[in-house]
């Protein structure tokens, strides 16, 4: 188990180290001088020169490359090249708010997809199981951004019971809490379909393994079969699936909060990028990698402490 | 004769299957008496493990009956709504499955599986079923229960595993209780073991056995009565000692001079019956054996065979075997 957990981590630092070097060869193959698109046409030769020493833009390329790495290991991300502000605080500002909305997002969509999910295999081949697959296919098919607007339209335009954008009054958790609805409706909701039919397709084929035929030969409810001795297997790869489904989340969740006026990272980046402030723009997209690698690499620690065969293989 | 704790009555099923249906079983007809010993036998795929499933009502989502009763204690088990039929199970009737690596859920303990495999005990607590199963399966012979019940099913050896499946399947006192193959997958040693362990167990319990399997030894060793199966029918019946000294049906016949236990010298070599079992999508007019069997005549091939009463308790479905 030690070994496999070295050798996850090890793949995720390489991954991470990997991603960081794409960015910055991103930044330097994209035509035109960052700093006077930045600046725009008018600006002067000097004004330039400063913004692209504020950049880190002056220096060779491999040594900025080592000089990002060495200080990002230290913890230090540099400073926005507007405000001065290290990226890092900036980030540990809005992540939280980013944060918060994929966990609400995942958590009702998981919820309401296990629970879909299974009772479509309590009643299988009946009428509420090819319902509910409509309703599963229906919901993944729908995009994320026209549920946000229809959500704004109904529930804050119309019938005003929630508001439409911002993140709550700092110090209210109830205003924050109603300004979280809406987003993480928005968000989930494709999720809901996804994680039903997937929940769906894996706990039928634990139905038709021999140790359910087992619990029923003893008399188990239906119920108890379907939700302890099924679910607790089939519920093993939706594990893995959901860090893929946070990280795709999270991806979402920049669009998602434009839309919602929502303070969070996905704000962050795209003025970062609209602005050519590359200091936030290569800080953020660390910090969320790390933070997604870390996620997957803990899921997938998780998994081998849930599935005891695996746990055993990895023993070994 | 008392009344039979689990009777079969003409019982047909068929699997519907992609392009038509596999008529599995045809007129079946058993019983078994209390605390008695029945083995089935017959070649794999001719319905063994249709028929055990039957007899708990586990078949698969394509079986269809299409004739016939089960009772189990004097019920008719398939009129009986699903909460009755399941309340039998586990009290009337207990099953052991022939593969002990997969019959257990991988991700729960022995301990609460065997808990839970008590939920038809009234009145008991989790405690007690606890302790129930723990001395059980020291009475299975597992040297540590205690540590066994803490354990995952695949912590355990494959023998150890189907001591616990015949362990889970005694919690409830059955009064009768149904093994398809429960040797098959463990090796000789083994197998020797579980089948002095389910002799020492049905002479405590006084439950009756169904026991499957296409090893004669097996059956020689431990049953009362032979059922010996061919394409879905019992085509031969009788008490285990006049079926081995005196095998009437061809079927039997056959089957018992492929029995390597049988086979006094080894020729390195096992007999095999010639031939395959007939296609059960369409089976045969006449005798199901016919093609393979070397009594056949033409009348074999076109009608049915009848039943033919040899004696008390036996009897054959053969054209040409005398009363
Ligand atoms: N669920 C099922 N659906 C379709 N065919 C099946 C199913 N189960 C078993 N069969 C077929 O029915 C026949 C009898 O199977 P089975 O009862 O397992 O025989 P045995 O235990 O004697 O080997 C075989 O041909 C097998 O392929
Ligand atoms: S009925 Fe005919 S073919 Fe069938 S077993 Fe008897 S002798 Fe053989
Ligand atoms: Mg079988």
């Amino acid at each position: 188990m030690l070994r496999y957990a070295v050798k996850r981590i090890a793949l995720a630092v390489v991954i991470l180290i990997t991603v960081m070097l794409a960015m910055y060869a991103m930044v330097f193959l994209v035509p035109g001088d960052p700093a006077s698109l930045a600046l725009g046409p008018r600006a002067t030769p000097e004004l330039k020169a400063l913004l692209r020493e504020r950049m880190g833009l002056d220096e060779p390329v491999l040594w900025q490359v080592w000089h990002f790495f060495r200080s990002a290991a230290t913890g230090d991300l540099g400073y926005d090249v507007w405000s001065k502000r290290p990226v890092l605080d900036q980030i540990l500002e809005f992540f939280p708010n980013t944060l918060i909305l994929g966990v609400a997002a995942l958590g009702w969509a998981l919820t309401l997809g296990i629970a879909l999910g299974a009772t479509a295999v309590v009643w299988r081949d009946t009428v509420a199981d090819r319902l509910l697959g409509i309703l599963s296919v229906g919901l993944i098919s729908v995009p994320a951004f026209v549920v946000a607007i229809y959500a704004i339209l109904i529930f804050a335009v119309w019938l005003r019971w929630l508001p439409a954008i911002g993140a709550g009054n700092p110090g209210d958790p109830l205003s924050q809490l109603r300004a979280l609805v809406l987003p993480a409706f928005a968000l989930g909701v494709g999720w809901v379909g996804y994680l039903a039919r997937l929940v769906r397709a894996s706990l039928l084929e634990v139905m038709g393994e021999n140790h359910i035929r087992t619990a029923r030969a003893f008399g188990l409810p239906e119920s108890r079969v379907v939700l302890r001795y099924g679910l607790r297997v089939a519920i093993i790869p939706t594990i893995a699936l959901m860090a893929v489904g946070l990280g795709s989340i999270l991806s979402s969740a920049v669009f998602v909060e434009t839309v919602f006026g929502r303070p969070g990272i996905g704000t962050l980046i795209t003025g970062a990028v609209q602005k050519r402030n590359y200091p936030v723009v290569m800080g953020t997209v660390l910090f969320m990698t790390a933070f997604y690698l870390f996620i997957v690499t803990a899921a997938d620690l998780l998994i081998a402490r849930l599935d005891p065969r695996v746990r055993d293989v990895l023993r070994r | 004769m008392t009344d039979p704790v689990l009777s079969v009555e003409n019982l047909s099923l068929r699997y519907r299957v992609p392009g038509g249906s596999l008529q599995v079983l045809r007129d079946v007809s058993l019983s078994v008496q209390p605390g008695e010993v029945l083995g089935i036998a017959g070649e794999s795929g001719c319905g063994k493990s249709t028929l055990a499933a039957a007899m708990i009502d586990l078949t698969g989502a394509n079986a269809e009956r299409t004739a016939g009763t089960i009772r189990l204690s004097g019920r008719d088990i398939l009129s009986l709504g699903q909460a009755d039929r399941r309340r039998m199970r586990g009290r009337d009737v207990a099953m052991v499955f022939q593969d002990p690596m997969t019959a257990f859920s991988p991700v729960l303990t022995m301990g609460s599986q065997l808990v839970d495999f008590q939920c038809n005990l009234d009145g008991v607590s989790r405690r007690e079923k606890s302790d129930r199963a723990r001395a059980m399966l020291a009475r299975v012979g597992l040297s540590d229960p205690d540590l066994a019940m803490t354990r995952f099913p695949h912590e355990l050896s494959g023998g150890m595993r189907q001591r616990a499946a015949i362990a889970a399947a005694l919690l409830m006192r059955p009064a009768v209780l149904i093994a398809d193959e429960p040797t098959t997958a463990l090796d000789v040693t083994m197998e020797a073991q579980i089948i002095h362990l389910l002799r020492e167990l049905q002479a405590d319990y006084g439950c009756a056995i169904v026991i499957v399997t296409h090893h004669l030894g097996v059956i020689a060793e431990l049953c009362d009565r032979v059922a010996v199966m061919y394409a879905g029918q019992v085509v031969e019946e009788a008490p285990v000692d006049a079926l081995y000294h005196d095998p009437r049906h061809p079927y039997t016949r056959a089957l018992l001079a492929c029995d390597p236990a049988r086979i006094e010298e080894h020729t390195g070599r096992l007999p095999a019956i010639g031939g395959r079992l007939p296609d059960l999508t369409a089976p045969p007019p006449g005798c199901a054996f016919a093609p393979r069997c070397p009594l056949a005549s033409d009348r074999c091939r076109t009608l049915p065979p009848p039943r033919v009463t040899i004696g008390p308790g036996r009897a054959a479905l053969c054209h040409e075997v005398a009363p």
